[in-house]
């Protein structure tokens, strides 16, 4: 029974995967698609770090990078015929040097948690953003390095010229990657992962090295960082220092977050928020960074366990059959904060904005005039007082949802 | 034949002499309680023993194996189990999950990451009897930092029995536990230790002499007797450092 809804989960995700490109079909999509697709395995492996292995790393771009630039050169190697194999291996190279980097760096790193390890791997991070504009004939200096994914033998007749191409690509290596994630948590060295996490002590007393423990998950998200590297080297044919510097691994340390730490899930839903955010909102608005970073201190602030935790939260109901009565109260909540959201947003954009006439929402708002601020400020203050006043009977409905009725007391 | 052989230990916290050259033999099969006053050193020289502190000076040995300075999971996996005075759980992950990770090394996992857990029937039955003998196994699903004191207790207790070790050392095993779950509890520990090495350090007496085989005494890091139970009550030496809180009958 559980076997079958596993398996019923793993194939509605197949399924998913396969059938968004038939949905969202436009040319931003599908390069929406793929930047989500690269970022659910990237924020995934760094989970394996943070939320499974009570690791805090602040250079996870790092694997993400290597794996990527090495993939860049399997590329260049293709197309010079030095070697010769369908491309659709490329994220596999990737990984292998994720894995290497991971061996390698993770041998020492992965002695103690904590803030000895979150400042090694700031380190780290530093040094090999460092090295990359120093080493140019493999890091290519500030231009990056690039090559061309539409050499090198066709697969099944595929020759990989158009994006959709790539899109199932990574469709493959994302299923694939994300299987053998979710795989690993459920073996030994998974589950002493979290062991470790929650008391390293402990778990030595239980037969167990701390740091091996440690040691074999760093490689394992080493891995499979490098495979989301290899999957970026396809899907943009070239790779820069920004892929695996601070900001790179700053991003990714977001997107588990706001997903949620605690939830296998969680990543995947940030991967996806934060891709969104950054491919729809950036055309938008030049502030979507500051949008970005209000919504990561929201989310640490009043949803710690994130966008999954959240949604986790109502399983009580959802058990009960009692999330029909919460419906009526988000909506009564949801309008005013919505509008507050919105009001909120318009005052930040007009205090940016250095042009007389704003346009928003299909509205042509005069900046220089007082009467456009006065109104747009009182309703920022209504609305947030109607949010704020609207909570209670939200409170109050959640309470009834969730309340144990008196015959399951028993 | 003797289990587990202590030779002169000392350990030193700074310029404090915590422990002063101890000497013990543990005999393989015996219940061995360690009792003495607040700060005499019990806990440290369980540390000591178990591998979480460095000697200072001296030797232990384990079956034929010099253990002193082994780091705790070599010691562990030599079939040397404890359990600590302050509850030391796996406060994020559900309860069968904590004692599941206990019998991981035993059963032979090691570091595998190609077995699925789910699959492996033998391990997970042996994880609910574990439950079933601590008496959490309607808890199995809960997150086992939700547990009340008394349960985690109990956890910790199944946590350190889980491995089958050979030897099991226990560190104030109930303390603060009402006297019916001490009572239980106590039943608990005689029925896992069957066959087995028994080191525990315990304050209620009535406990420790209705357990022990044999009692050392430690005072101020030294053990100044080591007997059989009705010995240890009528030695004049530990009466004066228990002032009574031996019961004369
Ligand atoms: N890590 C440590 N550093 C310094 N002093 C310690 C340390 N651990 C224990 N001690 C001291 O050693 C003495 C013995 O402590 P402990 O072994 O916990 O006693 P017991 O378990 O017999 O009550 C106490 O005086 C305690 O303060
Ligand atoms: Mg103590």
């Amino acid at each position: 029974m559980a076997m079958l809804k596993k398996s019923a989960i793993w194939i509605a995700f197949a399924v998913a995967l396969l059938g968004m490109p038939q949905i969202f079909d436009t040319i931003l999509a599908i390069s929406i698609l793929n930047q989500m697709a690269i970022a659910i395995v990237f924020a995934l492996s760094y989970n394996m770090l943070l939320g499974q292995g009570g690791m805090l790393s602040f250079g996870h771009a790092v694997y993400f990078g290597l794996g990527g630039f090495l993939s860049v050169h399997a590329l260049i190697l293709i197309e010079f015929e030095t070697m010769v194999f369908s491309i659709l291996w490329i994220p596999l190279i990737g990984g292998l040097f994720g894995l290497l980097a991971g061996l390698f760096i993770g041998s020492f790193s992965t002695r103690k948690a904590g803030t000895v390890f979150a400042m090694i791997s700031l380190g780290i991070g530093e040094l090999i953003a460092a090295s990359s504009l120093i080493f140019s004939s493999f890091f290519g200096g500030e231009a990056g390095i690039s090559g061309d994914r539409t050499f090198g033998p066709t697969f099944f007749g595929v020759d990989f010229t158009q994006n959709i191409d790539i899109y199932y690509v990574a469709t493959f290596w994302v299923f694939l990657a994300t299987l053998f994630m979710y795989l690993f948590t459920q073996t030994p060295a998974g589950r002493m992962a979290n062991a470790v996490r929650d008391n390293p002590e402990r778990a030595e007393f239980i037969g167990y090295s701390a740091r091996k423990v440690r040691f074999i998950s760093f490689c394992a998200s080493g891995l499979f960082a490098g495979i989301a590297g290899g999957l970026f080297a396809l899907n943009y044919e070239f790779i820069t220092e920004e892929n695996l510097n601070a900001a790179t691994s700053g991003r990714v340390l977001l997107m588990a977050y706001i997903g949620g730490l605690g939830y296998f899930i969680g990543p995947i839903i940030g991967a996806v928020i934060l891709t969104l955010m950054n491919s729809l909102l950036s055309n938008y608005s030049e502030l979507w960074m500051l949008y970005l970073g209000i919504m990561f201190l929201l989310t640490v602030m009043f949803l710690p366990r994130g966008f999954a935790g959240l949604i986790m939260m109502h399983q009580v109901a959802w058990v009960r059959g009692t999330l029909t009565l919460l419906i009526k109260p988000y909506i009564i909540t949801g309008v005013p904060a919505i509008l507050f959201t919105l009001t909120a947003i318009l005052l930040i954009e007009m205090s940016h904005t250095e042009d007389e006439i704003f346009h928003f929402l299909g509205m042509a708002l005069n900046t220089s005039s007082s009467v456009t601020w006065v109104v747009a400020l009182a309703l920022f203050g209504c609305t947030f007082f109607a949010t704020r006043k609207s909570l209670g009977q939200l409170n109050e409905a959640w309470e009834t949802a969730n309340a144990i009725s008196k015959d399951e007391q028993t | 034949m003797t289990i587990l052989s202590l030779t002169n230990v000392q350990k030193n916290f700074g310029e404090t002499q915590i422990i002063r050259g101890v000497s013990l033999d543990i005999v393989e099969g015996e219940k061995h309680a360690i009792i003495g006053p607040n700060g005499a050193g019990k806990s440290t020289l369980f540390h000591l023993i178990s591998g979480r502190y460095q000697l200072t000076s001296g030797n232990i040995r384990f079956k034929q194996d010099q253990i002193e300075n082994l780091p705790p999971y070599e010691i562990a996996r030599m079939g040397l189990a404890r359990s600590f005075q302050v509850t030391n759980i796996f406060p994020r992950m559900n309860v069968f999950e904590n004692v599941r990770c206990a019998l991981l090394w035993s059963k032979g996992y090691r570091y595998s990451f190609w077995h699925l857990l789910g699959r492996q029937r033998e391990l997970n039955d042996k994880a609910m009897d574990v439950l079933e003998q601590i008496g959490l196994k309607d808890k199995a699903l809960l997150p086992s930092g939700e547990l009340g004191y008394a349960q985690q207790r109990a956890l910790e207790l199944g946590i350190a029995i889980a491995s089958g070790a050979e030897l099991i050392m226990l560190d104030e095993p109930v303390a603060g536990m009402s006297h019916s779950e001490a009572e239980s509890s106590v039943q608990l520990i005689r029925n896992i230790t069957e066959g087995k090495t028994l080191v525990m350090v315990e304050h209620d007496m009535n406990i420790v002499f209705d357990v022990a085989d044999r009692i050392s005494v430690l005072v101020y890091g030294e053990i100044i007797a080591t007997d059989k139970p009705e010995n240890i009550r009528a030695n004049p030496k530990v009466q004066e450092a228990y002032l009574g809180e031996v019961p004369s009958a």
